[in-house]
């Protein structure tokens, strides 16, 4: 089972530079504890307090995964998965 | 440094003024790694604020599908504020994510949907830190070794 993530700029010190890592996992949260074994540190930016973090948006597929379930969101092989920070500001 | 044309700083300074007194958003792209800012990409402003903006999920996504298509990456990100200095508000800087890129922040406080001059200022925001840098507006940007080869 591999899944395709993609990677935004400012994550990419956990990746080697990667743009693009694979991971597995039934569910995004699932996928995102296995990035998390290959690539320390990454988890915490993208889950605050047992949740996505408000301004990471993370898609499955191109659906936002807030509209799928958000960590719960299932996967399943050959799944793409894209990570963007918000562009938001005040 | 930030170099604009006069075209893209134009249109930026009118969509600021069009949208006042919400914030306007959006980004000027370039070639990857090339620093150019050549391309502008107006933004909706999801949240329809005066004091607030986010670009929309779904737009964010097609906008960086198209980059990445493109092999670009966001240049410049540009916001208004309505009734502030052009300065990052500390929101700003706590969701500023792409370290590559130039901050433009316009004020449209003085003279809102009406013509008359705005505060246009550029900033690099890395790890919290933010820093001013001059702003050259030229009338063209300068050829690229590519295009002068061509012509």
């Amino acid at each position: 089972m591999a899944i395709e993530v993609r990677i935004p700029t400012i994550l990419r010190t956990y990746t080697d530079g990667e743009k693009s890592v694979t991971g597995e996992g039934d569910s995004l949260s699932a996928l995102i504890d296995d990035l998390e074994s290959s690539h320390p540190g990454i988890k915490e930016r993208l889950i605050d307090d047992g949740d996505l973090r408000r301004f990471v948006n993370v898609y499955v597929n191109d659906e936002d995964v807030r509209f799928l379930g958000g960590l719960k969101a299932p996967l399943s092989d050959g799944d793409q998965v894209v990570v963007l920070p918000a562009v938001a500001g005040g | 440094m930030l170099t604009l044309d006069q075209a893209t700083y134009d249109a930026i300074v009118a969509h600021a003024k069009r949208d006042h007194p919400d914030e306007a958003c959006g980004i000027v792209a370039g070639p990857a790694g090339s620093d150019r800012a050549e391309r502008l990409v107006e933004m909706v402003n999801a949240a329809g604020s005066p004091t607030f903006y986010e670009f929309d999920s779904t737009d964010l996504l097609h906008l960086y599908k198209e980059m990445d298509a493109r092999d670009e990456e966001p240049v410049v990100v540009y916001h208004s504020h309505t009734a502030t200095e052009a300065y990052p508000s500390r929101t700003d800087i706590g969701l500023a994510m792409e370290p590559n890129a130039h901050y433009v922040l316009v004020s449209t406080r003085e003279h809102g949907n009406n013509d008359g001059p705005v505060e246009f200022r550029s900033y690099r925001i890395v790890d919290d830190q933010v820093t001013e840098e001059p702003v050259e507006i030229v009338e063209q940007l300068p050829a690229t070794a590519q295009t002068r080869s061509s012509a």
